[in-house]
């Protein structure tokens, strides 16, 4: 209802032209910058492409191929023209399409980040709200060392601890991977494990896709939750000092209906503003934490690729996290717009 | 101070520096073992008196390691802070004082280096560049540079209208040196608390591209990679990578508690408060 409403609103749709207008010179400076990396930044883009096994006649192959010899702007042109094909070029160590590696690759990166932030506003939130009530109390001191150490710690910390203790000493949850391998895939609908699944009433196969995506959600989670709780607790403590909650306490209303109806309510606007910056901020963990868990994603290619010195795909996968991102942050703005209609004049 | 926290952040931080000062000026004398001596005889010992966090793969000791490249992050993280905040000196203050196309130029730049995901581009450029110490430190600043930018060109705008400058202005100063003598000395004071708070975070970033094989090569230690080099032992001798992890969480977030500690007394709020 609330989306009806907003779309035949005509400041909203304005809103939305001129939200999608100012990302277009951000989206070329985005293009221009991977090219100024891989063209101009490498040593020997020729050697960097071919590979590091390649020969001397591969070498000035992909420099006729890749016209690495004209002036920079016409490789710009061609590169330009080489993105919009939507060709990302072939990675000299898979020897793969990087586009396709990447499309294949792609949903499973997606599903675990989705895991992770439902993971981080399920705990973040409550312990935010904790955090704020109990301003200046033991309670509030710990979960400030807590969130301080979550975001201070390296995404392969939480990932080993988990491993160590989830799989080796607790043997509840399995070491890597999406699926048990003894089960079949589900038949692929939407690349979630877990919509899949269930899609096909496959039960054991969702129940061995939650398991298996315990941990690693779990690990991504740990990075940005106390980013989450500490700006939960600073907007509940911006509320909580408003009008309006004073008042409800002064109707005589109970301290719980306060507190959850009144002011949290309010206190979560800002913080879903917040989800695409925790988005990219998982988007970068994921490498890491994909690499531990074997997790078939996007993160893990990156990581592969790093460690290989896989160049292009390297740079394939930059171009594909950062196009991501954009689109993330602009939903964000727009569904921003939808819930708090001031935004839109 | 509000929390003693803070003062656990002050310890944590001053001993990183502090060692890593002693470290890389005494150098191996004080280390208790060379940190790249192998010892084949001694291969993943178990923490013990002899080796605090126990040896490696190779027979290393770990203690050793991780103390010696501590000089090697203090002064990356260092420099990269450093020159950030040269650069946001220089492009914010003209951004905010010449306004205009200058500053639409600056600000569309930032956008453009802020619309990537840091880690994200660190690690291209870093891999662009070749594995190596040098390389990390170019290519995190190209990461890190942004965001002095903006807060010394919101300062500056802030400045631009007092009146010690608009007098100095009227008297005919000329644009530059009313840069140099009023507007960085007072902007530099929130550019520096910012970059204190900055330097954990990074340490951390570094250490994430020095896991994926991007920082300092073997057999030079560096956290990260002492990480990545052991995990394969995680189920037997789990102090090998767990130590080296843990090292870094511990310096990273006395970094974080002194900023925050740091943020809180500064905090325009609190000086009204009545406590």
């Amino acid at each position: 209802m609330i989306l009806l409403g907003a779309a035949s609103d005509l400041g909203f749709l304005r809103f939305v032209l001129r939200r999608a207008l100012l990302v277009l010179p951000v989206l070329i400076g985005v293009i221009s910058l991977t090219f100024i990396v891989s063209h101009v930044v490498v040593a020997d883009p020729a050697r960097a492409w071919a590979g590091i096994k390649a020969s001397p006649q591969t070498v000035e192959a992909i420099r006729q191929r890749y016209h690495l010899n004209d002036p920079l702007v016409t490789q710009f042109g061609y590169y330009i023209v080489q993105l919009a094909s939507g060709n990302l070029g072939i990675s000299p160590v898979t020897g793969h399409s990087i586009l396709e590696d990447i499309v294949t690759y792609y949903p499973a990166t997606i599903e675990l980040a989705v895991a992770a932030i439902i993971i981080v506003m399920a705990l973040g939130v409550p312990f935010g709200v904790i955090s704020a009530v109990h301003k200046d109390r033991p309670a509030d001191h710990t979960l400030r060392l807590l969130s301080l150490g979550g975001v201070s710690s390296p995404p392969f910390l939480a990932a080993l601890l988990l491993q160590l203790v989830g799989f080796y000493y607790l043997r509840i949850f399995p070491l890597s991977g999406r699926l048990d391998p003894n089960l079949n895939m589900p038949p692929r609908v939407t690349g979630f494990l877990t919509i899949d699944s269930l899609l096909s009433g496959n039960l054991v196969a969702f129940g061995s896709a939650l398991l298996h995506l315990a941990l690693p959600a779990t690990a991504l989670a740990f990075l940005s939750w106390g980013f989450v709780v500490r700006l939960l607790r600073s907007s509940m403590l911006d509320v909580l000092g408003n009008d309006y909650v004073r008042t409800a306490r002064a109707k005589g209303l109970k301290e719980s209906v306060v507190i959850y109806k009144h002011a949290l309510l309010n206190a979560l606007l800002p913080t879903t503003t917040v989800v695409g910056y925790i988005f990219a901020f998982m988007l970068g963990g994921s490498v890491v934490v994909e690499y531990i868990f074997s997790w078939p994603g996007i993160g893990r290619y990156a990581a592969n690729a790093i460690i290989t010195l896989d160049f292009p795909a390297i740079m394939g996968t930059t171009i594909v996290y950062t196009l991501t991102v954009l689109l993330i942050n602009f939903l964000v703005d727009v569904t921003y717009a939808v819930l708090d209609p001031r935004i839109r004049l | 101070m509000r929390s003693p926290l803070s003062a656990f952040g002050i310890i944590i931080v001053l001993g990183f520096f502090a060692s890593a000062i002693v470290i890389s000026i005494v150098g191996p004398f004080i280390l208790p073992y060379q940190p790249n001596q192998i010892n084949l005889a001694n291969t993943l010992a178990f923490p013990s008196f002899a080796h605090p966090m126990g040896t490696d793969d190779f027979g290393r000791d770990v203690f050793s390691r991780i103390l010696v490249s501590m000089p090697i992050d203090a002064t990356m993280s260092l420099s990269v802070v450093a020159i950030s905040i040269v650069l946001g000196l220089f492009f914010g203050t003209l951004a905010g004082y010449l306004g205009g196309k200058t500053d639409e130029l600056v600000m569309r730049t930032t956008d453009v280096f802020m619309a990537f995901p840091g880690i994200i581009l660190a690690l291209a450029i870093a891999s662009a560049l070749g594995p190596s110490v040098p390389h990390v430190a170019e290519a995190l600043v190209a990461v890190w540079w942004p965001p002095y930018v903006r807060i010394a060109r919101a300062e500056t705008l802030a400045i631009r209208e007092n009146v010690y400058v608009l007098a100095a202005r009227a008297a005919g100063q000329r644009t530059l040196t009313t840069i140099r003598r009023h507007v960085i000395p007072n902007i530099l004071p929130p550019l520096i608390v910012y970059a204190t708070l900055d330097i954990g975070g990074v340490i951390l970033v570094a250490s994430i591209l020095s896991y994926l094989g991007l920082g300092a090569q073997p057999p030079t230690a560096e956290w990260g990679r002492m990480v990545f080099d052991t995990q394969d032992y995680l189920f037997s001798q789990w102090w090998l990578p767990m130590f080296p992890a843990i090292v870094i969480l511990v310096t990273v977030l006395g970094f974080n508690l002194l900023g925050d500690g740091l943020r809180d007394m500064l905090d325009p709020k609190r000086r009204l408060s009545l406590r």
